[in-house]
């Protein structure tokens, strides 16, 4: 039941993703090429979805707990750290490169090699990072 | 060129909240691609493992479902050559990893929360994706 579920919600996130162009890389680079052929397109899409979620996770919040989860898991984390400045100014300059964020790849993954060479790029970056922030942490409980 | 889509664009990013929506009211989940790619890239197939899974075959099965309602496929256009893909792919695995989110994660769940640290993510990563366009297109480029 479970299982089912999220694949429905994934269908319904792809397809969002599919209508709104962000799966588009021709797109997504016009939304960040605003001294050349701008397409302001994406900043709607921010629009549609902050909208939305944002009254529906109140609603949600409003329950108490989700219908099929003991509790909501919300990242807790509050300080401003170099991990997540420098992270989000890679991130960007690594999604201008490719024109596809890890959401809006994931969606379009069957619609040619380009995606495909660019979601394996994203894989062994994750893998990656997470093996230096291990050792960065080994490094530190060493040192402790 | 590519056609500014407003309406469009708007109605894909409501249907995408209403995903994020439900993943948090039934699952109790953030609807962070990044964390939810990076959560299945494990050895445990646990029922953590299960859901994300699920959740990204939904993300690929995707364009079927405009397939039937449209009658054709959805079309996406490359313009960046292999080796900036790849470069390109490794450093948005790196970045999001470290910074703990994307597009999704930080620039819609977190800013929909008013999250800090995913406010300043979201402005980081949008200034140098623009930075870097206009240095690929404008500098180097063109």
């Amino acid at each position: 039941m479970k299982p089912l579920l999220a694949f429905a919600f994934g269908l319904v996130f792809g397809c969002g993703i599919l209508i709104s162009g962000m799966g588009n890389p021709a797109k997504v680079l016009n939304f960040f090429d605003i001294a050349g052929t701008w397409d302001p397109s994406l900043a709607f899409v921010m629009g549609g979805a902050l909208l939305v979620t944002a009254i529906g996770y109140r609603l949600a919040f409003r329950m108490g707990r989700p219908l099929l989860a003991s509790s909501f898991s919300l990242p807790t984390k509050q300080d401003l750290d170099i991990r997540l400045i420098g992270g989000s100014a890679v991130f960007g300059i690594g999604w201008a490169l490719t024109g596809f964020c890890p959401g809006g790849l994931v969606p379009v993954l069957g619609l040619g090699t380009a995606p495909l060479m660019t979601g394996a790029a994203i894989l062994a970056g994750i893998l990656a990072a997470r093996w230096m922030i291990q050792l960065s942490y080994r490094k530190t409980a060493a040192e402790a | 060129m590519t056609e500014f889509t407003p309406l469009l664009s708007f109605a894909g990013g409501m249907v995408i909240g209403l995903a994020t929506v439900a993943l948090m009211a039934v699952h109790g989940r953030i609807a962070g691609i990044n964390g939810i790619l990076s959560g299945f890239l494990t050895t445990q197939f646990n029922q953590d493992w299960a859901w994300r899974a699920a959740f990204l075959g939904g993300m690929i099965a995707s364009p079927l479902v405009l397939l039937v309602l449209s009658g054709q496929m959805p079309e996406i256009s490359v313009p960046s050559p292999a080796p900036l893909l790849l470069i390109g792919g490794f450093l948005t695995g790196i970045g999001t990893t470290y910074a703990s989110g994307c597009t999704s994660g930080h620039g819609v769940c977190g800013i929909s929360r008013l999250s800090a640290r995913s406010i300043v993510a979201t402005l980081t990563f949008m200034t140098t994706a623009i930075a870097t366009v206009f240095l690929t297109r404008h500098v180097f480029g063109g």
